[in-house]
């Protein structure tokens, strides 16, 4: 038997990919095939399903089931497809903008419920498709295309966030650091419950250019300057941290994810046990 | 539709959630709004029983979402809101005709804009099911007048949603909402509950977006075919596509299934008509007074017919046109300022008088307000 590979995932007809010389999603999009590949994913029990954005074109280039909707919405739709039907495996791939900022609401329900999704989110600190403009992770003091005096607000710790959410899966990589990615999306891809990875990613064209980053060799250096270890961040101040990509695994716990619990509603309801005081 | 049934007597809400069940729905979706909040709490007592889904979303966007997905998963699906949570619906309406699901939205209609009041009944959201989602498409409507309607239209609306794959809005009220009439629970012959049929061909030719052939199948993820669903313009495969010819062609498309099958979609009731001096054409709650101004005018000698627009869209144009063509005048009454009227004066051109009576006061149209107008139309007339 051959074994499978990232390849066996991937649209190669749609090469080459629409995206920019040194951007990052190619990369974020090789390391989720290739966890694919290992987990011998079926092509007919898989649904990506994206959000809009130069991340959220991703499933162009990928030929499992595929669900295009709309900004900031993939969750939303990912909830539908399986709590329909549990035996999917669903995975949401979208931006910061999309998944944190139109969508955020979505993201935080989605890990409180615990839906067994995985959520894949590329972080470029903007909004790639549209030119560049700022978004809720947008670091205070960046320049964007609609922060060009500098950005007034506090971006989102993202991992924070879906972690107070109650996601029982958390985590950050970079495209710095493919290798721990690879890994940290095939974690996540194993995790029942709802799993959440942000990577960090280099948009050199918009955020890269009005930072002082415009090619693809100094986002990376940026990203690689800034990221610390889990374990090294342990031991920085906050003022020592600030800034700085922290990159692991967050939370990993077990928890009983939403449909195994609804199951059990189920046998509630079919046993007409209802609660509540009025009973 | 066969006789037999149990006989209930309940609230339009429980009537159109019953409904959803006896089609087949299995996966609700929404957010709790008033007038139709008692839509979600039957759905999440009844569902779990079934082996179905009650969720409650987030919000009104991720409703409609959660159901467009478990739609394509292969659940028959639906949610129930009112004017704010319909127009936050609007954008992934739109995705639902793009990507050709089916599936069933449910508006029990309140005073508007905005929360407007939220207890009270209008019926201003017809214009806003038609072109509420932005673009050109093709769209279906159903207005129930009754609670039985409420049961029956909302098995038909799941029937519609499935053969066309469209999305297919069930515009009721809060008086038909929460109406308590006798309701019959028909048993359904098969040939009533439309279930999805799997694509005929072998996975590796199965184009979810074929055109040509009338209405491709839809299939559901998890089976044999791997298929792609997109919002974007697509092309048969569902690959984005910006070919503007490609664009047309769809675009074409959504409209075309639906309005070139009126004469299959469109549904009227029709009282009177054959001698009618004055035809009032009426839809959903509304519908109680016309018929009562008919009974009423007949009484005193008057010929009065009413035409109850069951399918508000694709709009009954022939059968407007039919009830109108011999009358004196045609009286539009609703609960808004002429979303009807105005295409009633369309159809019917300007040789017959068409005139509303528009009430948006948040109570519903008397028979006497009926009345009176058809009187003041007379005396213009002699
Ligand atoms: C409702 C809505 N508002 C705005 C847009 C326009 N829009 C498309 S993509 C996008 C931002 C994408 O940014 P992000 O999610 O960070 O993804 P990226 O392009 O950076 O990969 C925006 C604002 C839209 N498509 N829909
Ligand atoms: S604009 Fe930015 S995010 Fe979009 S493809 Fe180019 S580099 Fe990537």
């Amino acid at each position: 038997m051959s074994s499978i590979k990232y390849d066996d995932y991937l649209l190669k007809d749609k090469l080459p990919l629409f995206w920019c010389g040194g951007c990052g999603n190619g990369n974020v999009l090789g390391s989720i095939l290739r966890a694919f590949a290992n987990l011998k994913f079926k092509r007919q029990k898989t649904v990506v399903v994206t959000g809009i954005g130069c991340w959220g074109k991703a499933d162009d280039y990928i030929n499992t089931n595929t669900f295009h909707g709309t900004h900031g919405r993939a969750l939303a739709f990912a909830t539908g497809i399986k709590l329909a039907n549990p035996d999917l495996n669903v995975i949401a791939l979208m931006g910061d903008g999309d998944g944190a900022t139109i969508g955020g609401n979505h993201l935080i329900h989605a890990a409180r419920r615990n839906v067994d999704i995985t959520a894949v989110l590329v972080n470029n600190f903007n909004y790639g498709m549209t030119g560049g403009q700022y978004s809720g992770t947008t670091p205070e003091h960046s320049f964007t295309s609609t922060s060009r005096y500098g950005h007034i607000e506090e971006g989102f710790d993202l991992c924070k966030l879906a972690a107070a959410a109650g996601a029982p899966f958390v985590a950050r990589g970079t495209v710095y650091g493919i290798t721990q990615l690879d890994k940290l999306v095939e974690q996540a891809l194993c995790k029942k419950g709802f799993s959440f990875v942000e990577v960090i990613t280099p948009c050199p064209t918009h955020f890269g250019r009005l930072n002082g980053l415009k090619t693809a060799s100094l986002m990376l250096n940026w990203i690689k300057e800034n990221s610390v270890t889990k374990n090294q961040a342990e031991k920085m101040s906050d003022g020592e941290i600030r800034g700085k990509f922290v990159t692991g695994v967050f939370v990993d716990v077990d928890k009983e994810d939403y449909s195994t619990r609804y199951k059990k509603l189920q046998q509630r309801a079919a046993e007409a046990v209802e609660g509540g005081c009025d009973k | 539709m066969t006789v037999k049934g149990n006989v209930r007597f309940i609230q339009g809400n429980e009537a159109m959630a019953e409904g959803a069940l006896a089609a087949g729905a299995r996966f609700f979706a929404g957010y709790p709004i008033t007038p139709s909040s008692e839509i979600a709490e039957v759905s999440s007592r009844r569902l779990p029983k079934l082996g179905g889904v009650y969720v409650q979303m987030e919000d009104e966007i991720g409703s409609i979402a959660a159901v467009i997905g478990a739609s394509v998963a292969g659940k028959k699906s639906f949610t129930a809101t009112s004017g704010p949570g319909f127009s936050l619906m609007q954008e992934n309406l739109g995705v639902a005709v793009m990507a050709e699901v089916p599936c069933v939205i449910i508006n029990v209609q309140r005073s508007g804009p905005s929360t407007g009041l939220a207890t009270k009944p209008a019926q201003g959201d017809v214009m806003q099911c038609r072109w509420g989602t932005h673009g050109d498409h093709g769209i279906i409507v159903l207005s129930p007048s009754s609670v039985q309607d409420c049961y029956d239209l909302t098995i038909k609306a799941f029937s519609l949603a499935e053969e066309y794959r469209t999305p297919v809005i069930l515009l009721a009220d809060e008086i038909v909402g929460h109406m308590r009439e006798k309701v019959v629970f028909q048993e359904l012959q098969t040939d009533e509950i439309k279930v999805r049929k799997a694509p005929g061909c072998s996975p590796e030719y199965y184009k979810p977006f074929r055109l040509g052939e009338g209405v491709t199948p839809l299939a559901c993820y998890g089976g044999e075919h791997v298929f792609r669903v997109s919002g974007s313009t697509h092309d048969e495969w569902g690959f984005a596509c910006s070919r503007p010819g490609n664009a047309e062609k769809y675009i074409r498309h959504y409209t075309e299934k639906i309005e070139n099958n009126r004469d299959r979609i469109v549904l009227t009731r029709e009282y009177n008509l054959s001698d009618a001096e004055y035809t009032i054409v009426t839809f959903g709650c509304t519908t109680r007074s016309a018929l009562e101004a008919m009974y009423i005018a007949r009484s005193t000698g008057k010929r009065v017919g009413v035409l109850e627009l069951v399918t508000l869209w694709p709009f009954a144009e022939e059968s407007v046109m039919e009830a109108c063509q011999n009358a004196r005048a045609v009286i539009v009454p609703e609960m808004n300022l002429g979303q009807v009227l105005r295409e009633v004066q369309r159809v019917v051109g300007r040789n017959i008088p068409v005139v509303g009576v528009n009430k948006v006061d948040s109570k519903a149209i008397r028979p006497a307000e009926i009345l009176d107008k058809i009187r003041e139309v007379e005396t213009c007339l002699v």
